[in-house]
């Protein structure tokens, strides 16, 4: 009675491809809103790669740049501290960095490094964050007595060594992470973005 | 597989029917069995086209307050912050700018519809009324929102505005202090304007929206034509017992609205994307610089929309006298369903006196905006804007005169509404 | 009939939306057009240059970064920082002011202002006119003086390009005061008036730029979206004619 003559195809038609452009319309413009979250320009300079000076830099010493909010160590290591580290692998739970989301490519080796001397990481435990301590010293320490130098995490008692990699039967699930860098020359890093990434 | 989801679908419906049986009557009472005059014309969609308005404001606005920072130190950086660091700051800030704007431009026009087809007679005044305190509540807000980006024309449009108030005897200068929380125009004042213009005025003018529509819903709308369809004869193809020259809301009105919302979007994207100062009209050149407190500004000027209210303030001599003048210009609008004794709704149908009237009313309004929006130095043009607000509030004197008195001579009324757009 | 009514009433209301902000801007009196282009990508490089070399000494852009410039200008990011980053700031970085803005009061009387968005606050046609209208004024604590900002505290910084004019005003009589006639090329400088004509327009095609960088993406946006409102309001009212259809 109220639909006499009416073409329904025709209406259901229209109407379902009125509904789906204007869906699509409302979708399309709620793009700028969801991307206005992205970080501002303002955000990404904060951002941006620091470039650290390593040219004073001792053998055994540690240095702290910021990037992003994190603190990141520069450690020039020892020949002592380095011969050491292969045979610690038993004792490790990724020995071999396998787990691509700790370290760019260049750093899954046994020194966690472009270069074998000089470390590069994030300061921060990989338990709940916090800032481990660098113990240095091939000496037994309280926390373990066959310590080859490294880091021991005050919060949990979490361990890392001096490439970073979390010991077996620590909190922290991970080595700890080592940032994108590169080497701007034989004194200078750029910190925060790989090599060709630049 | 389609039967399984309409069977899912109504299965989901009943399980909601149960636990909210009011939900369903609410919506067949105001969108599918709300039977509008089926001859509602182009003056018709504005109250759609404001709500859509409204919505915008509120969405962009959402995120406009992500970003912009409410103190006088950073608030202006922070708005160039939005229009050049943030990903797509700047169409927010455009299509919220360019929105307030619109939202004008859509109320005056709606109002207007509403004095030519006589809306606001019997039963409609509540409607009015509450219509007029949104309108009253949107200059507020709209106010408040210009100051917050803190650029020249925001200091001294509110150092001016708020000086108004200093005008009301005895208790001028302390209100303006309280209003400012300062001696001037500042940080503390604009933390407090942010307040209002995000969260405060924002609830009251959606409650007022909801009462407004609620309130039309309760005695039907209005029509070109201002014969009451509901004492009309009953019966139509939809409904034995609604109005014969009703048509349900829903679906023939919101189809109507959609294509209309289209129109009027195409025509604020244009806005929006090829002009969004708009000459300077919709965003001022001197607020592009930050405030100042020790140089003032050339010209200051309120945006277009309060011009015609600006150029009365400043025409008449006395400062008390000019606020009164400027606040009375809108208060008569609360009185009009009672200055106007006329029965006939419609200018159709009115007497010639009030269709020039209206049009005299109209110039009156868009020629005061412009001499408002000028320097207000010439004083030829001063005589003028005098005249013109005499005959602003003449309008209303006469609209009482010649309907209290019978004079107005009106045009045979029809039954039924004369045709459908 | 009242489809035409509407109709024409629709044009009316176009009308007075286009017209309005050309009635309502105010024109300036008098002012040549500055005829820049933001789509002339060249115009805004040698602006940028001629911006960075003459005027950053004393004027901050405190609102645009290098990065941004880079982009938009379609520079690399040695050409930016090579020849417009004087302060040795970030790539990412906002363009600093060289000059202390309290010197800058004491030197001038008043501190050389940011010129991100004078553009904006005075439009183009004021920054063409006023970068081409110095002239020497030994009255002036700088021997300069501008017709289109009188009295401003500035001196010329392209003079060596545009050469040095004076000005010859109509004495003052009646209550009529002395007003501006012509200049007058007292000393020809490096550029003809054409050439430095064009300088002025790229100086301050690059500041309208600066006033407003996304104006360059903004109008490409606005194509795409009008067409598809086109079309929305298209399928619309085919949709409202079909329902419609059911009313009487």
């Amino acid at each position: 009675m109220a639909n006499d003559g009416v073409d329904k195809g025709r209406r259901r038609f229209l109407t379902a491809t009125t509904a789906v452009v204007g869906g699509v319309g409302v979708a399309v413009a709620a793009i700028p809103f969801i991307k206005s979250w992205q970080p501002s320009a303002r955000a990404k300079t904060a951002g941006a790669p620091v470039e650290a000076d390593i040219s004073k830099l001792e053998v055994g010493q540690m240095v702290m740049y910021e990037w992003r909010g994190q603190p990141i160590w520069i450690i020039r290591r020892t020949q002592e501290q380095l011969d050491v580290l292969p045979s610690l692998d038993p004792r490790l739970k990724d020995p071999k960095s396998e787990n691509g989301d700790q370290q760019p490519a260049f750093a899954q080796n046994e020194y966690r490094s472009l270069k074998p001397e000089t470390l590069v990481i994030v300061g921060l435990c990989t338990h709940l964050g916090c800032a481990p301590k660098l113990y240095p010293e091939l000496t037994p320490e309280p926390f373990d007595a066959d310590w080859k130098g490294g880091f021991f995490c005050p919060c949990h008692k979490s361990r890392f060594d001096m490439a970073g990699r979390v010991f077996d039967g620590v909190p922290a699930p991970t080595n700890l992470v080592v940032p994108p860098y590169y080497y701007v020359d034989d004194n200078h890093i750029m910190i925060g973005i790989s090599e060709g990434a630049a | 597989m389609a039967n399984r989801l309409t069977q899912a679908a109504s299965g989901v419906q009943d399980w909601f029917n149960d636990r909210a049986p009011s939900f369903l009557p609410f919506y067949r009472k105001h969108m599918t069995e709300y039977y509008a005059p089926k001859n509602f014309n182009i003056w018709y969609i504005f109250g759609v086209l404001s709500m859509v308005v409204l919505v915008n404001q509120i969405v962009t606005g959402i995120f406009l307050t992500m970003f912009f920072k409410p103190s006088a130190a950073e608030a202006f950086a922070s708005v160039e912050y939005i229009m050049r660091d943030v990903e797509w700051g700047w169409l927010i800030r455009y299509m919220h700018s360019t929105g307030a704007s619109a939202f004008f431009v859509v109320v005056y026009i709606h109002m207007f519809r509403g004095v030519m087809y006589g809306s606001y007679k019997k039963p409609r005044e509540l409607v009015w009324l509450l219509g007029m305190l949104i309108y009253l509540v949107l200059m507020a807000e709209a106010f408040m929102g210009y100051v917050l980006p803190w650029g020249q024309m925001s200091f001294w449009g509110a150092k001016v505005i708020i000086s108004l108030f200093g005008a009301i005897p005895y208790v001028g200068d302390i209100l303006t202090e309280w209003i400012m929380g300062d001696y001037l125009p500042s940080d503390a004042t604009l933390n407090r304007f942010f307040a209002l213009h995000v969260i405060a005025l924002p609830l009251v003018l959606l409650l007022l929206v909801v009462l407004h529509v609620f309130a039309l819903h309760e005695v039907g709308s209005n029509n070109p034509d201002g014969v009451e369809i509901k004492k009309g004869p009953k019966g139509n193809r939809w409904s034995a017992n609604a109005p014969a020259d009703g048509v349900p809301f829903h679906p023939y009105f919101t189809v109507k609205d959609l294509f209309y919302t289209g129109c009027f979007l195409l025509i604020c994207a244009f806005i929006i994307f090829f002009a969004p100062t708009f000459g300077g009209l919709f965003l001022e050149h001197d607020n592009f610089i930050e405030a100042n407190r020790l140089v003032t500004p050339e010209h200051i000027k309120p945006t277009w929309y309060y011009t015609p209210f600006y150029a009365m303030l400043r025409v008449v001599p006395n400062k008390l006298a000019g606020v009164l003048t400027m606040f009375g210009a809108i208060a008569i609008l609360f009185l009009l369903p009672w200055l106007d004794r006329g029965k006939v709704k419609s200018w159709r149908y009115r007497g010639t006196g009030f269709r020039v009237g209206l049009f005299v009313l109209a110039i009156c309004f868009v020629w005061l905006g412009k001499i408002g929006a000028g320097p207000g130095t010439d004083p030829v043009e001063t005589i003028i804007g005098r005249v013109l607000t005499v005959s602003y509030f003449g309008f209303f004197i006469f609209l009482w005169v010649y309907t209290a008195f019978g004079f107005e001579k009106t045009k045979p009324v029809p039954e039924r509404v004369t045709s459908h757009d | 009939m009242r489809t035409t009514r509407n109709l024409l009433g629709s044009i009316v209301i176009g009308m007075m939306l286009i017209g309005a902000p050309a009635a309502m801007a105010s024109s300036a009196e008098g002012l040549a057009p500055a005829n820049n282009s933001l789509s002339d990508i060249g115009s805004l490089q040698n602006g940028a240059k001629l911006y960075f070399n003459y005027c950053s000494g004393c004027h901050s852009l405190n609102l645009m970064r290098f990065s941004r410039i880079a982009e938009d200008l379609k520079l690399t990011e040695d050409q930016v920082m090579q020849n417009f980053n004087f302060s040795g700031v970030n790539f990412g970085e906002r363009v600093p002011a060289k000059m202390n803005p309290a010197d800058g009061k004491q030197w001038f009387g008043a501190a050389p202002p940011d010129l991100s968005l004078m553009a904006r606050a005075k439009g183009v046609d004021y920054i063409y006119n006023y970068l081409k209208s110095f002239y020497l004024d030994p009255s002036r604590p700088l021997g300069w003086n501008n017709t289109v900002f009188p009295n401003a505290s500035m001196p010329n910084p392209l003079w060596e390009l545009q050469g040095l004019q004076t000005a010859s005003f109509a004495p003052a009589h009646g209550d009529q005061p002395a007003h501006f006639e012509k200049f007058e090329l007292h000393q020809a400088g490096s550029m003809s008036s054409e050439e430095f004509n064009k300088v002025a327009r790229d100086i301050t095609n690059f500041l309208e730029y600066t006033a407003e960088p996304a104006a360059l993406k903004r109008t490409s946006v606005g194509i795409w979206v009008l067409l598809f409102l086109t079309l929305f309001t298209l399928l619309a009212y085919f949709l409202k004619q079909e329902y419609w259809k059911d009313v009487h």
